[in-house]
């Protein structure tokens, strides 16, 4: 009996609740935020869903161009000092005013050297207040890309933070939960109303916005729904309207469907793979990969066309460099794919003794869109030619391991350059020499001093056509030497319900819902 | 009896002790949380600090060691993922994992008893018969595979019943509960219909067994020649009679079904201990993965004790044989 009073409840609620109130947009995630403390978690989704609730000095508009939002100007004085007038009349959703104390405070807390983000601001030095709405900040060198950086540093209110005993960074480290991790109270468009974690977090919008909303919405719910399945389902059933990752299998059936739209794109992330530069391969074996004409019969081997075209369903977009067209410093001469030719490849490795050479292709089943998929196809593609490459794949946390301590004779890789949006993450993390501020994600070991030199030289140059001319040529000696094989930019999926009639979509897969608009 | 239950609390904490062991064992194969938190901008010596501090370059025994001396205090550490005290993160999940639980083992004995007694008594009809072969489905079949049929003919095609979460709880006191409010209640229907499926088909065919026996027993036939009406006989006498079993059956087996509540807290979104443990592995959030296996363990001895101590109280040579 109370089985069946439970259900015809069910039944009576869910009528209800399909019919949904307009202007609440539900948002089914893939993955829940980490935290409402952007500075907690160097997680780039979780920073673009407080986009939401807080606002850095500058921000991205829909050409991804930098302008301006809690500044409104600034200039460059001698001594890399940067000054930036901050805009009058703004309010923190608790009311308080926004002042250079709030900005003073929250960059001295983001670069605290306990702060997981403290990265995300790497030539940062100081920061003092000139008068109430004038900020200078202090950089170690000549620097180009603070504004960039300034993107994603969000501004917290100062006494908020020491009211709620919040002014140094949440440390998981030191074992205390922070308060800002559970609560919010920035200055964007859309205010915290509630939020539990794992399951639902509550939008509202601000009406004391200082910019003019273009969205209409009046409140958004953030649910994560981790499994594929169900959140197609969801979408497909009307309890969602939006999500920020439909999975590629199910796309045709999305599209069919009467009440769901899909929109596609290529985002920032390419794919590639590179190469041990090391003398010996894991497995102890001279490493022929050092050869560069051995790392170009790889690339001649690989049809890229046809992993497009049956592994990523169409979707992605094949490339010859190692950046996307949306990243200053992309060079459309470089853009160009060697052209499949398996008989030269299987020639050059004869030349070149490798027939039956054995190696190991290094992947993970769990981060790249069909992964697993690309590097099985890869290994089918090398072995035509007269290769013996043998797959091992992990999940990435077990392969990022290896990786590291530089394991891999081949392996999958991806950069999308974030957050910075620029060129220059990729050539200093990945291209330059490894060193301690330098070349994290080195992992063949490659050194190329030449190609070190324009790195270093275009990190402080500050006339930004010189300096991305400098970026420019780097690439184009990733692309002369091989050291990494661009295959493709991933394809990004989103779906909306009918009811939402406007979403912004841009190649950097963040969601913007203060340009969202919904049916009234 | 004290000494009994002091045996088994011992039991209890050395059993727990040997899972956290193992569990550290196996953490050094799950991966390496740090490239997790932090992003692709991060250097390497920032990178390096960060687990040094997190104490993550110390040998597993060191490890193991110092999460067992914190535990004992009570202090099971803070979440790398969600940056919340292990101890209240689970605690905020119990009552979602409890509450699906006790829906779905409610819900197995509503169908499963009833089911039993008609596939007893009309043995070789074919709609008994039936029955026994969809019961061989409803246990072959993983449960994921239900979960998304559920999905799909009662979310998507019927438009009945919601696919994921929760649904609105309401809190009393620390516990949350989503019975009282009408979301909560739809929102629990899917979920744990999955989750009993498995139990359902068990009940079920123990139900069977026992009726088949007690049928045969002489007090059934004794009450067939005083003319007790059939359905009296079979639901009231016979079924009386082999209740035991599966009470105790249904009460060992809320253990096993709040680990196996995982895949069907992953396939509906449900906030319970299993998603988050799930979660926990995929980010190598290790206070999280060891103190869930801790609580887990602590879960089963806690039943089988329970279980043992009700034997003990119904039959007094179970109590001094163990004594």
């Amino acid at each position: 009996m109370t089985f069946k009073t439970t259900l015809l409840a069910g039944v009576a609620f869910a009528c209800l609740a399909t019919a949904g109130s307009a202007q609440t947009l539900r948002w089914g995630a893939a993955r829940d935020i980490n935290s409402l403390d952007s500075y907690s978690y160097g997680s780039t989704f979780t920073i673009s869903f407080l986009n939401h609730v807080y606002e850095g000095l500058v921000r991205y508009n829909s050409d991804l161009e930098i302008e301006p939002a809690l500044a409104t100007e600034w200039e460059v004085l001698p001594n890399n000092v940067w000054r930036f007038k901050l805009r009058q009349g703004v309010k923190f959703h608790d009311g308080a005013e926004f002042t250079a104390d709030d900005v003073v405070t929250s960059l001295t807390r983001v670069s605290h050297p306990d702060s997981p983000l403290k990265g995300n601001l790497p030539a940062y030095k100081s920061a003092t207040k000139v008068d109430d709405y004038t900020v200078d900040i202090e950089l170690v060198g000549t620097y180009p890309l603070l504004l960039n950086d300034l993107t994603n540093i969000h501004i917290f209110d100062a006494g908020w933070l020491k009211e709620h005993n919040a002014e140094l960074p949440t440390d998981v480290a030191k074992k205390v939960e922070g308060y800002p991790t559970f609560n919010a109270n920035g200055t964007g468009p859309f205010i915290v109303e509630s939020r539990v974690p794992d399951s639902k977090t509550i939008l509202v919008a601000n009406e004391g916005w200082w910019d003019e909303a273009q969205h209409n919405l009046k409140r958004i719910e953030f649910t994560p729904i981790a499994s594929e399945a169900t959140r197609v389902a969801a979408l497909l059933s009307g309890e969602i309207d939006f999500t920020e990752k439909a999975p590629v299998q199910d796309l045709p059936r999305l599209a069919a469907a009467p009440n769901v739209k899909v929109m596609e794109g290529n985002e920032l992330r390419t794919i590639m793979f590179g190469f041990n530069f090391q003398d010996k391969l894991h497995n102890g074996e001279p490493n022929l990969f050092k050869e560069k004409k051995m790392r170009e019969a790889v690339g001649l081997a690989i049809d890229l066309n046809l992993i497009r075209d049956k592994v990523m369903r169409g979707k992605s977009r094949v490339t010859g460099t190692v950046v996307a067209p949306a990243i200053p410093g992309y060079d459309a001469a470089l853009d160009t794919p060697p052209v499949y030719d398996p008989e030269k490849a299987a020639a050059m490795i004869k030349e070149l003794g490798a027939e039956g050479y054995a190696f190991e292709i290094m992947c993970s089943n769990d981060l790249w869109v069909n992964e697993e998929e690309i590097c099985n196809a890869l290994v089918s593609m090398l072995t035509r030619v007269g290769l013996a490459p043998r797959l091992n794949i992990a999940p990435n946390a077990v392969q990022q391991v290896k990786l590291t301590n530089g394991e891999a004779d081949m392996f999958a890789f991806g950069w999308a350059n974030e957050p910075m949006l620029d060129s220059y993450s990729i050539l200093l993390q990945t291209f330059q020499t490894k060193s301690d501020n330098a070349g994290v994600f080195n992992w063949g070991g490659w050194s190329y001093p030449e190609m070190d030199k324009l790195i270093i030289a275009a990190s402080t140059e500050l006339d930004r056509e010189k300096r991305l001319a400098m970026q420019s040529a780097a690439l184009k000696i990733v692309k002369d030497e091989s050291i990494m094989l661009p295959f493709h930019q991933q394809p990004m999926a989103w779906a909306t319900s009918d009811k939402v009639e406007t979403v912004v979509q841009l190649s950097d897969n963040k969601g913007r819902h203060w340009l969202t608009r919904m049916a009234e | 009896m004290i000494v009994f239950l002091i045996k088994r609390l011992a039991n209890a904490a050395l059993v727990m002790l040997v899972v956290a062991l193992m569990a550290f064992m196996i953490f050094r194969f799950v991966g390496d949380p740090i490239q997790l938190m932090v992003n692709e901008q991060t250097t390497q010596a920032e990178r390096d600090a960060l687990r040094e501090r997190l104490g993550l370059n110390e040998s597993v025994a060191m490890q193991y060691l110092r999460f067992v001396g914190n535990a004992v205090q009570g202090d099971f550490g803070i979440s790398y993922r969600n940056q919340q005290e292990v101890m209240s993160l689970i605690a905020e999940r119990f009552p979602a994992t409890i509450e699906l639980v006790l829906m779905a083992t409610f819900i197995s004995l509503v169908v499963g008893v009833p089911l039993g007694v008609i596939t007893a008594i009309h043995r070789g009809k074919w709609y008994s018969e039936g029955l026994q072969f969809l019961s061989i489905i409803g246990v072959s079949l993983p449960s994921f595979v239900i979960g998304i049929l559920l999905i799909l003919v009662f979310s998507v095609m019927l438009n009945i019943a919601p696919a994921f979460g929760r649904g609105d709880v309401v809190s009393i006191g620390w516990w949350t509960t989503g019975l009282l409010t009408p979301s909560g209640r739809a929102a629990l229907i899917l979920p744990s219909i999955a989750l009993s499926f498995y139990q359902i088909t068990l009940v079920m065919r123990l139900v069977r067994a026992e009726m088949l026996e007690v049928l045969r027993a002489d007090f059934i036939k004794f009450a067939r020649a005083r003319g007790v009406p059939t359905w009296r006989v079979h639901y009231s006498h016979a079924l009386r009679n082999c209740l035991m079993p599966v009470v105790t059956m249904t009460a060992m087996n809320i253990g096993a079904l709040i680990a196996f509540a995982l895949i069907t807290e992953t396939v509906f979104q449900w906030p319970g201990m299993g998603l988050l443990f799930i979660q926990a592995v995929t980010f190598v959030d290790i206070p999280v993965m060891a103190a869930y296996l801790c609580i887990v363990s602590f879960i089963f001895v806690a039943l089988n004790t329970l279980v043992d101590i009700t034997y003990a109280l119904i039959d007094p040579r179970l109590r001094n044989a163990k004594a």
